[in-house]
């Protein structure tokens, strides 16, 4: 299956490569190379490319291309999806997936992708069953090592390979043992120029930092599962649970995982919670434009709404801004056009003073006014709720005796919050 | 020895050169190298491990970086058996990059290995398989036949899984083995476990993948594993079984298909007579086969379904391929939700779903519809996924949702990104094609856009104009001026072309200004792009010929200009013009007809989608996404004609299968009438056929399925809710009535297989049990959630199928009953007929009576006399009643596993009176040998703590083709644990256990009302279980429900006042803790089923069994 695994840096220098057979001549990057070129943005570049004896499939990540070579029938989201599990294992060794850390930390990534994959099939991506291989590093352990002169490997052979729970390693301890579940909702919305709401759409997500020890058997409940319309699990939640009773029962792994995703019903109405006014113009003559946003709190359920940050992407021709806002910063960048206000807590009482931005924005002389308004990108933050009112039951556990300390902590973000102009 | 060995160090010399040849500055670096390859040397020779580990990082960091470090082979490879484990997997990932290249040292390595293959640790001897295989020398090709073949046979499943692993190396390395490697995987394919399932079929894949006749008996296994194989298996493991499906089983939209073809057909006028001809045919080919979907066929689509939830798109995608290419159209639905939530993910995800999608709305649009607003693009969307989302919301227009569309479009059209903005202008011209009510609205939006500033926009809308005017350009002159007012000022060659033709084709519209442009574009033909060229020789041929007066030297003019054009293309162009039009007298026949020639109508251009026929690849796959094939692309086959024969799968041994399939098909008589609506026709017929002979039986029921499929058709349509369930119900109505009219019919016969199919039912009991796994569907939430009718329909014909699959599990045990000596087999039959009576009385006590023995009839009719006298006679009733009216029998040692010997047991409900906490356990052996078997007797039980048994005493001989009961005695502690112990013959031993369902740990207990009240009361909130259910349409009454409890736990009826409420009421075996059961009924068919227990484990196990028995 997968043949090859190259990892090339933003500016194109191929710095890691792996072969899971016979070794494949890095020239073979020519082709992402030109795909690259061709592309000009790095998003744009086709995640499959074709050459004349390989096929490579890519990804984008964290401005590492991760390019892997193919040469026979593969299903393409195969390939992509175990890239990602890459990157996302990197992620969880070493706190960050970047060019430095992985350079830094080559022998173990190099450990890493040798036990992920046999002969270019997955063996072992599981994050547990890796740490109990390959210890992740940490300074302490550097230190123990370098004067004891022990490994980062494991001495024992991991166990959860051959268990049929493979995501939890058997024998964990804990003084204190804890179990936190974080829901995370973020809006998805277009607006149009008038406010009104083109789409809007609540997708969320269950992340738990379960730290608990034994085999606990834990089952979580909703006040109201009907609010959920489709979901997807970990492998660890049985599905025929949720099926016939609508709770989630699962042995966890241990440490940090996503236990599920889910998408709120449409026929729950989205509640939308900033208003945006805005009113961006450019003129004919004189070279200029204006622009005049005010961003208000709307439908937060009476919570304060943090971190707001209005992005624009300008037109190509404007060269500068000079604004004045009410509240935040705004930052304009003229290299890459993009205008971000940030503007921070919006204050639901004072109802009379909104932040606002206004003034004026200088065009390129000379060159004809852009005809499109660029659409605005908001990015939002509400603590402790979930705007689709979701609310966890209760959580129980079986199997174990200790009393775990649980807690559940619940989210409202801006996704793809989009207001068009 | 020598010479080898120099030839390899020669070889490594030689291919450490390029490296150095690699730096820039090698000569400065060249010593520098050099010598610190010769400390890394002196540090692996060193005795200190953490030298020789500081040493192989710094080499494997050179690997990773990709330089080379072949030149140290001799000194790593000598540590390959160091003590030290992080050293040893650096010198495996040395080993394994260089082997290749140095392959007489890598031998060296080998007997570390053989060793390791040996070792009592399971661990070491994968991973010295896994190196061992992964080495590429070919010398060691038999070693590692050797090994894998031993390892295919290994304790451990990690091991064999590894086994699996180096199958596909294997056949990379010598082809030539892949006959030994087949049996392997034949071998491995016949593994249980959930660890090999995923990395055999891969083997399978990639080195026998036209072996489908492998599958055959792994088929049911694999299908039941799935959902517990990790989950790259997975993707693998569906893709092979949609190809093995494709093979197998009939086309589920036989029916349909033909329509569509029909209709579509009718689209070309022309071919009229060949197409009634096919239509025809087609016809007659749907009556003569009506579908019935296989129940292995039902099985993969429902074991996969689930798999739709999982995290991993490529799964998700694999279920999605598996479902629209396998799936009856109205299940293909479900699959359209998944596929959105993908869309959340990355942008290569999104990339590659989008494409799949593209496809599918092509061939089923109205599946995405609902979700027309997730494809909206955002400014932020990267370009690919844009162009992508524009396709699939092309697709996605209609008639209805087209204005809204159009609106999108609009603001798409102002985009920045104009790439994006021409892909939009091209799909708007798409929508106006494809929907005629907004030709006009689109052609004026695009006029409009011909005042854009930006020229690709304006030149895009030309060509996309051009395209639409085709059309209608009677009505458009004005169009057409305008467009030529625009030569002047637009450069891009394509629009250019397009104005030009647009001209030449219709002139007489614009007969002033077609001349005018000719003459302007031969003042600037030179300067003109090849393909402006060749439009401007066509204008001006066409000019002359309509026009000759006016245009005769211009168009001279420009066809001396294109003989000396560089390209020959136009030389050729304009030579074979000015032979055509222009009059000589050597011209031939051909220049009479240039005006037909050149101005012939030209039908207008369909403007397709690029993804259309894509989906002839398999998608998800690499070739659906770079249409075109890839290498090892397995073709996904067309469905057979006929069915291949279905019992392949049954893993039986061939004497059985036969007689068991005749049976199956009788089983798919009896469920015909379910499909038909249309009683009147085909219903006698039906029955006659299905008398006479199985092939003509399935003929007759065409008509009702063709008509059936039609109906599912318009519900799909139209989602009003309830005149669909008002229809679901009808067809129930109708399959009473026909399971009535058959009773007379044939009612021997149906008695016959309700018994069985209760029995199957009982099997299928026994499977969840042991599983966990529920296999129907339960309705236990009265959900006001609404439900689509579709997915109620298909649940329907769900648990039909069902019966049809537990009929196979039935199969199994079918014949382990038959061969035992008479007396035996009377009496099982006697209960099955009862059994059967019971089930025929649920609804229709009356007519059933008639062709059955009075005697039967009687016991039946007294059950539910006895069960409606419960204000009195309650305690004693059920308690007589359960055993002879729903024992289920359970296999606990099959006849094949058991060579011979084959065990049932069944849970009698008496008392065991040698010790009462203990639950009774009815066991009866068969001896099909020839031989006799002696000392039956249990050995080593292996308990949970607390449990207890009490053996049956020894039976000394038990002679062939005997059988015999005994009883023993498990105390299970209240718990479903199993009960495993080994049964022993004088020759051999088994591992057997016991596992009970939950309503066998109880015994009943008698109250009275008061009684029932009081303890009730006692049991209140935590251990007070409540829940909603709908009954199933056989529960129409008290008894039906009485019967339904007492037969799904072992429990007596309590007498009480109101005829709206059941309540039973039973004690724990072993604690004695009180079960108390309260079915309360509500209006229609809705009811509320309350247990209290202490025990609520028990409680809730209880209740979701109940609620099974009663919602079926």
């Amino acid at each position: 299956m997968i043949h090859s695994l190259f990892l090339i840096n933003n500016v194109g220098d191929l710095f890691l490569e792996k072969h899971w057979k016979s070794v494949i001549s890095r020239s073979v990057c020519d082709y992402f190379f030109e795909a690259r070129e061709k592309a000009g943005e790095p998003d744009n570049v086709p995640p499959v490319i074709r050459t004349p004896h390989h096929y490579l499939i890519n990804i984008y990540r964290d401005k590492i291309f991760f390019v892997s070579v193919i040469q026979t029938e593969v299903p393409p989201l195969f390939v992509i999806e175990f890239l990602h599990r890459v990157a996302e294992t990197f992620q969880d060794y070493f706190g960050e997936c970047s060019e430095t850390t992985i350079k830094e930390n080559m022998v173990i990534v190099y450990e890493l992708l040798e036990e992920m994959l046999d002969n270019g099939f997955p063996l072992a991506t599981e994050s547990n069953i890796l740490k109990e291989l390959i210890r992740p590093p940490n300074i302490l352990r550097t230190m123990v090592n370098t004067i004891t002169g022990s490994s980062n490997v494991g001495e024992t052979l991991p166990t959860g390979q051959l268990s049929t729970i493979p995501w939890r390693r058997a024998g964990v301890k804990y003084t204190n043992n804890e179990a936190y579940f974080d829901v995370v909702e973020e809006i998805d919305a277009i607006l149009d120029k008038s406010g009104t709401t083109v789409f809007a759409e609540i997708q969320g997500v269950i992340d738990a930092c379960v730290k608990l020890s034994g085999m606990p058997d834990l089952t979580l409940s909703f006040m109201n599962p009907r609010l959920l319309d489709d979901v997807s699990f970990h492998p660890c939640v049985r599905y025929k649970r949720w099926e016939s009773e609508r709770v989630i029962s699962f042995i966890p792994p241990d440490g940090n995982f996503q236990l599920m995703s889910y998408h709120i019903s449409a026929q729950n109405l989205v509640a939308i919670p900033v208003y945006v006014k805005q009113n961006i113009s450019f003129f004919e003559s004189g070279s200029s434009g204006r622009l005049d946003i005010t961003v208000s709190p709307k439908q937060t359920m009476g919570k304060v709404v943090e971190c707001v940050v209005v992005t624009i992407h300008m037109p190509k021709v404007v060269l500068s801004a000079s604004l004045n806002a009410t509240q935040g910063t705004y930052k304009y960048d003229p290299l890459t056009k993009i205008l971000v206000w940030d503007i921070g807590k919006l204050n639901p009482q004072n109802t009379q003073k909104q932040p606002n931005l206004k003034g004026s924005l200088s065009l390129q002389s000379g060159a004809p006014k852009p005809e499109e308004n660029p659409s605005l990108n908001i990015d939002l933050k509400i603590q402790q709720l979930a705007i689709s009112g979701l609310k966890v039951n209760r959580l129980d556990m079986y199997g174990e005796k200790y009393k775990p300390f649980k807690g559940v902590k619940y989210v409202t973000k801006a996704g793809k919050f989009q207001v068009r102009t | 020895m020598s010479a080898s060995s120099a030839f390899s160090d020669e070889k490594g010399g030689s291919s450490s050169e390029p490296e150095y040849g690699h730096d820039p500055a090698s000569g400065g670096i060249f010593s520098s190298d050099y010598k610190r390859h010769d400390d890394l040397k002196e540090m692996l020779d060193s005795n200190k491990d953490s030298l020789k580990l500081e040493a192989m990082k710094r080499i494997v960091a050179m690997i990773a970086r990709g330089k080379n470090a072949s030149d140290l082979f001799p000194a790593v490879v000598k540590n390959v058996a160091c003590k030290n484990i992080e050293v040893k997997k650096l010198v495996y990932v040395y080993l394994v990059r260089y082997a290749e290249e140095q392959q007489d040292l890598a031998l060296l390595s080998i007997s570390t290995f053989q060793r390791g293959l040996k070792d009592p640790n399971q661990l070491i001897r994968a991973s010295a398989l896994r190196v061992l295989s992964s080495i590429r020398v070919t010398i060691i090709v038999p070693i590692m036949m050797l090994a894998i073949k031993e390892a295919a046979s290994d304790m451990s499943p990690y091991v064999r899984k590894t086994a699996a692993h180096a199958i596909p190396k294997l056949h990379s390395l010598d082809p030539d083995q892949k006959d030994q490697l087949i049996e392997v995987i034949e071998k491995l394919l016949a593994d249980k476990t959930t660890l090999v399932a995923g990395s055999v079929v891969m083997a399978f894949e990639e080195v026998c993948p036209d072996r489908i006749d492998l599958i055959h008996k792994n088929y049911r296994k694999l299908c039941n594993l799935l959902i517990d194989v990790e989950e790259w298996g997975q993707v693998v493991i569906i893709n092979m079984l949609t190809r093995y499906a494709r093979t197998q089983f009939l086309n589920p939209n036989i029916n349909e298909s033909l329509l569509e073809e029909g209709s579509e057909k009718a689209f070309y006028a022309s071919d009229d007579e060949e197409d009634e001809d096919k239509k025809a045919e087609a016809a007659a080919l749907a009556k003569r086969k009506p579908y019935v979907m296989d129940p292995d066929h039902r099985l993969l689509l429902r074991n996969t379904k689930p798999l739709l939830q999982s995290r991993n798109a490529a799964v998700v995608m694999a279920v999605a391929q598996l479902y629209f290419h396998l799936a009856p159209k109205a299940e293909v639905g479900v699959i359209a939700k998944a596929l959105v939530r993908l869309m959340r993910s990355h942008s290569e995800v999104q990339y590659v779903v989008l494409q799949n999608v593209a496809t599918m709305t092509i061939k089923r649009r109205g599946m995405f519809e609902p979700y027309l607003k997730s494809f909206y693009i955002r400014s932020t969307d990267p370009t690919q996924i844009k162009i992508l989302k524009l396709e699939v919301l092309t697709n996605l227009a209609n008639e209805t949702n087209i204005s809204t569309i159009l609106r999108e479009f609009q603001t798409y059209i102002k985009s920045m990104d104009k790439d994006f903005v021409a892909a939009s202008i091209q799909a708007i011209g798409r929508c106006a094609t494809n929907i005629g009510e907004v030709r006009d609205t689109c052609l004026n939006g695009l006029v409009q856009l011909l005042s854009n500033r930006d020229e690709l926009v304006v030149a895009e809308s030309v060509v996309v104009i051009k395209k639409l005017l085709q059309m209608q350009p009677e009505q458009h002159s004005d169009i057409i001026k305008h467009m030529a007012k625009l030569i002047d000022n637009i450069q891009v060659p394509m629009a250019r072309a397009s104005i030009l033709w647009l001209i030449g084709e219709y002139c007489e519209h614009v007969p002033k200004i077609a001349p005018d442009v000719l003459r302007k574009m031969a003042k600037t033909f030179t300067n003109e792009e090849d393909i402006v060229k060749l439009q401007i020789i066509n204008l001006a041929a066409k000019l002359y010929l309509t026009n000759s007066k006016q245009t005769k030297l211009l168009t001279q003019y420009v066809l001396n200009l294109a003989k000396y054009d560089q390209n020959y293309d136009i030389r050729d162009r304009a030579r074979f013009i000015r032979q055509l039009i222009v009059p000589t007298d050597k011209s031939g026949a051909l220049s009479k007809y240039a005006k037909k020639l050149f101005l012939a109508l030209k039908p207008a251009p369909v403007l397709e989608s690029p993804f259309k026929d894509r989906d002839h690849f398999q998608l998800g796959s690499l070739s659906h996404l770079l249409n075109a094939k890839a290498s090892g692309y397995q073709e996904l086959p067309d469905w057979p004609e006929s069915a291949p024969d279905p019992s392949v799968r049954n893993v039986e041994i061939p004497e059985w299968s036969k007689c068991t399939s005749r049976k199956d098909r009788k089983e798919k008589k009896v469920e015909k009438p379910f499909y038909s609506d249309s009683e009147g026709e085909s219903g006698p017929t039906e029955s006659a056929d299905s008398e006479s002979d199985s092939g003509s039986g399935s003929e007759s029921a065409s008509g009702s399925e063709e008509s059936r499929s039609a109906r599912s058709g318009s519900e799909s349509e139209d989602s009003g809710e309830e005149s669909e369930s008002e229809e679901e119900e009808e067809d129930e109505e109708d399959q009473k009535k026909k399971k009535k009219r058959l009773e007379k019919t044939k009612a021997r016969k149906a008695v016959e297989e309700s018994a069985e199919s209760e029995q199957s039912s009982g099997a299928e009991d026994r499977k969840r049990s042991r599983k966990m796994v529920k296999n129907q569907k339960s309705v236990s939430e009265s959900d006001s959630e609404s439900e689509s009718s579709e997915s109620e329909e298909e649940s329907e014909e769900e648990s039909e199928e069902e019966s049809e699959s537990d009929t196979d599990i039935r199969k199994k045990k079918a014949p382990v009953s038959k061969p035992p000596p008479k007396p035996s087999k009377k009496e099982s039959k006697k209960e099955n007929k009862e059994m059967s009576l019971l089930d025929l009385d649920d609804f229709e006590p009356a007519p059933a009576s008639a062709p059955v023995t009075p005697v039967n009839f009687l016991s039946s009719s007294l059950v539910s006399d006895l069960e409606g006298l419960s204000l009195t006679d309650t305690i004693l009733a059920p308690t007589t009643i359960a055993p002879s009216g729903s024992i289920k029998m359970y296999e606990l040692l099959h006849r094949i596993t058991g060579e011979g010997l084959a065990v049932e047991y069944c849970f009698s409900r008496q008392p065991f009176s040698p010790d009462p906490n203990m639950v009774a356990v009815q066991i009866q052996f068969t001896n099909n040998t020839n031989a006799e078997t002696k000392n039956l007797h249990i050995e080593e039980p292996r308990l949970q703590s607390g449990m207890r048994i009490r053996e049956f005493s020894e039976i000394e001989v038990l002679a062939a083709n005997e059988s015999v009961t005994v009883v023993m005695g498990i105390d299970f502690c209240d718990s479903t644990q199993a009960a495993n112990f080994q049964l022993c013959t004088h020759t051999r031993k088994f591992y057997v256990s016991i596992q009970p369902p939950v309503g066998e740990l109880m015994t009943p207990a008698f109250l009275t009302e008061n009684d029932f009240k009081k303890e009730q009361g006692k049991l209140m909130g935590m251990n007070e279980i409540s829940e909603k259910l709908t009954l199933g349409d056989k529960c129409v009454n008290e008894h039906v429900i009485v019967e339904r409890v007492t037969a799904t736990a072992n429990l007596s009826r309590v007498p009480c006042g109101s005829d709206k409420e059941c309540r039973f009421a039973g004690k724990t075996v072993s604690s004695g803790s009180l079960v108390l059961v309260t079915v309360a009924m509500k209006d229609s068919a809705g009811a509320q089923l309350t247990v209290n227990c202490e025990k609520m484990v028990i409680g809730t196990m209880l209740v979701k069994d109940i609620l099974q028995a009663l919602s079926q």
